[in-house]
């Protein structure tokens, strides 16, 4: 069995009374993709929230590698190697690309100079260098979601946090990112935690599958296995088939 | 990068824009040099200001804060202790640095953001006021005055002499700090500031320390001001705490940056040396026209801002930057230089 990188053990989360996440539990091994799926409000960002720092889970234990994150905050658990992206695109607006991933990169290196070439590197093969010099106001949604990729990178992530990366993209703007997705993993041995609804991309991605519902955990296991698990099927019916292709 | 490097022509431009600097007191008369000293002042403060709101994202709205508490501190040294100008500045920018510390610590440890953290800026300007004025060893409300000693020369060991010695003093000051901020920029802290002023949470979740940066770009923004206060104390040789911690005075400070382009390197100092003339000019114009209608000059001059700030929404410097063609690429502001 392969070490886990990432333990969430019973960590729960509640918003005035609304449990947002209950109890979950999940191990993201080294060097794996793990998926976490659900219908809309199952609290997949809430969890991500909770293991990036955002806030603290009312109860429970995360850790990274055998460290403690709980009570670190975000920046403290990007620097102990989390890289995430947010659900809604957030760049900063009035750098430049570069700027954007720059600033990620000073993370580990604290030369402009250095950094700034550390940045250059991430961008190539987002395909971004073009772009470097452009403000990221000017930039695609699809542009926008390889920059959040690309200033998460640029802090040399042992684990990765995507949030629903894919969503809103055409299908075949999906396709290369998808496969960028896969060379960072198996190339460079990248673990990813990832939030996703297409279900072509968790099919093709993951080892493995953990289902939210009403933020507690309903199913973890091979990704056949589980989109074949009654609970699950029954937890997407009347909201979405969790074998339907891209939702429009 | 954090500001888009200079054309040749930009930097000719700047270079000759320098020497009418350095040459201006021969051909001034000593009210056009006040102009100007009065000018450089606000470049020199609206710097200041520039790097925390432009740069780091930060409104403060009681800047006179800094000012008064780096004039008082500097002049107190002076009259009750002897000690000159240069060792008050280094007490100035030393109280300045912890006032700003205590003020960024408070706002930023219990998430106090945006306008809420505006708010806290005018109150501990307006509380500092209220206690200046009950402070009988600053002289109270009824103001501190410093000795006024005839030298026979200029002294900028003592900073006493003529109009021009404050005048070279503000310049020097001026450069000083846009070569700071421009370098401060370039530096692991500027790119943070950036950071946090476009997205916080998002830069948190890039690694940013986000209460550090925030608390940083208020020490220094709060340690630069006060420079302009002690200045502002040995030119004046007086300080009221009605006028120096003020409201409008807090107000005053912010305008030139913002009519020249907020987080630009250069809006604060173009700002200064257009807004500044232009007040005293409208000034002139009313008294010579024998109009003394109160508020009158106020009403002009906000007339003139709306128009500023409606044609050029951005600022005056980022326009003219463009129109000029001073920097490398067109179209892209670079980092550090909010984009147009
Ligand atoms: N910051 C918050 N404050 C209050 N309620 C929240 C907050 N974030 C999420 N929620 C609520 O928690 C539930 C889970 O939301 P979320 O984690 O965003 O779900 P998902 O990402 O799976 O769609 C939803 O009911 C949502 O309204
Ligand atoms: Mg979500």
């Amino acid at each position: 069995m392969t070490d886990a990188l990432l333990t969430v053990e019973r960590v729960t989360k509640n918003f005035r009374g609304l449990r947002a996440v209950a109890e979950v539990s999940l191990t993201v091994p080294e060097g794996r993709v793990v998926a976490l799926v659900g219908p809309n409000g199952a609290g997949k960002t809430t969890l991500f929230n909770l293991i990036a720092g955002v806030f603290p889970p009312d109860a429970g234990h995360i850790q990274l590698a055998g460290r403690r994150l709980n009570g670190l905050r975000p920046d403290q658990v990007c620097a102990a190697g989390i890289g995430r992206t947010f659900q809604m695109v957030r760049p900063f607006l009035d750098l430049s690309v570069e700027d954007n991933v720059l600033v990620g990169a000073l993370l580990r290196s604290r030369h402009t100079a250095t950094a700034r070439q550390r940045a250059r590197v991430v961008l190539e093969p987002l395909g971004l260098a073009p772009l470097a010099n452009r403000t990221a106001r000017s930039l695609t949604l699809l542009e926008r979601k390889r920059l959040e990729l690309a200033r998460a990178l640029a802090t040399e992530p042992r684990l990765l946090l995507l949030d629903e990366v894919l969503a809103g993209l055409r299908p075949g703007e999906l396709q290369p990112l998808l496969d960028l997705l896969q060379r960072f993993n198996r190339d460079a041995g990248l673990t990813i935690l990832l939030v996703e609804h297409v279900m072509r991309a968790v099919m093709a991605l993951s080892d493995q599958v953990v289902v939210l519902d009403h933020g507690e955990k309903i199913a973890d296991g091979a990704p056949h296995d589980v989109i074949a698990d009654p609970r699950v099927i029954e937890c997407y019916l009347g909201t979405e088939q969790p074998t339907a292709p891209t939702r429009s | 990068m954090s500001t888009t490097p200079l054309r040749p022509h930009g930097w000719l431009l700047a270079a000759i824009l320098l020497g009418l600097l350095l040459a201006a007191p021969r051909f001034l008369d000593p009210y056009q040099l006040s102009v100007l000293t009065l000018a450089l002042w606000f470049a020199y403060v609206g710097q200041a200001w520039n790097l925390m709101m432009g740069f780091a994202g930060q409104l403060s709205l009681g800047h006179a804060l800094y000012v008064g508490l780096g004039g008082y501190a500097a002049a107190a040294l002076y009259v009750h202790f002897g000690v000159g100008p240069w060792f008050g500045m280094l007490l100035a920018v030393a109280v300045a640095a912890v006032v700003g510390a205590v003020i960024g610590a408070l706002g930023f440890r219990f998430g106090v953001r945006g306008v809420y953290f505006a708010l806290l800026t005018i109150a501990f300007a307006e509380f500092t006021r209220i206690a200046f004025d009950h402070w009988d060893w600053l002289g109270g409300s009824g103001g501190l005055f410093l000795p006024v000693v005839h030298e026979a020369s200029n002294d900028l060991w003592t900073l006493r002499g003529e109009p021009a010695l404050y005048y070279y003093v503000m310049l020097a000051m001026t450069v000083l700090a846009l070569l700071l901020v421009s370098v401060l920029l370039r530096s692991r802290l500027g790119y943070y500031w950036l950071a946090v002023r476009e997205d916080q949470d998002a830069a948190a979740a890039a690694g940013v320390n986000v209460f550090r940066t925030k608390l940083s770009a208020v020490v220094l923004s709060g340690a630069m001001t006060a420079p302009g206060g002690v200045i502002f104390a040995f030119m004046h040789n007086n300080l009221f705490p009605e006028e120096i911690f003020s409201m409008a005075r807090s107000i005053e400070i912010i305008i030139p940056p913002i009519v020249g382009g907020l987080g630009t390197l250069f809006g604060p100092i173009v700002g200064a040396f257009i807004l500044t003339p232009f007040g005293e000019a409208v000034s002139l114009a009313l008294d010579q026209a024998g109009l003394s209608l109160p508020g009158l000059k106020q009403f002009l001059y906000g007339l003139a801002l709306m128009v500023i700030i409606i044609w050029m929404p951005h600022g005056i410097w980022p326009w003219l930057a463009r129109r000029l063609g001073l920097f490398g690429r067109p179209g892209h502001g670079g980092g550090g230089e909010k984009a147009p």
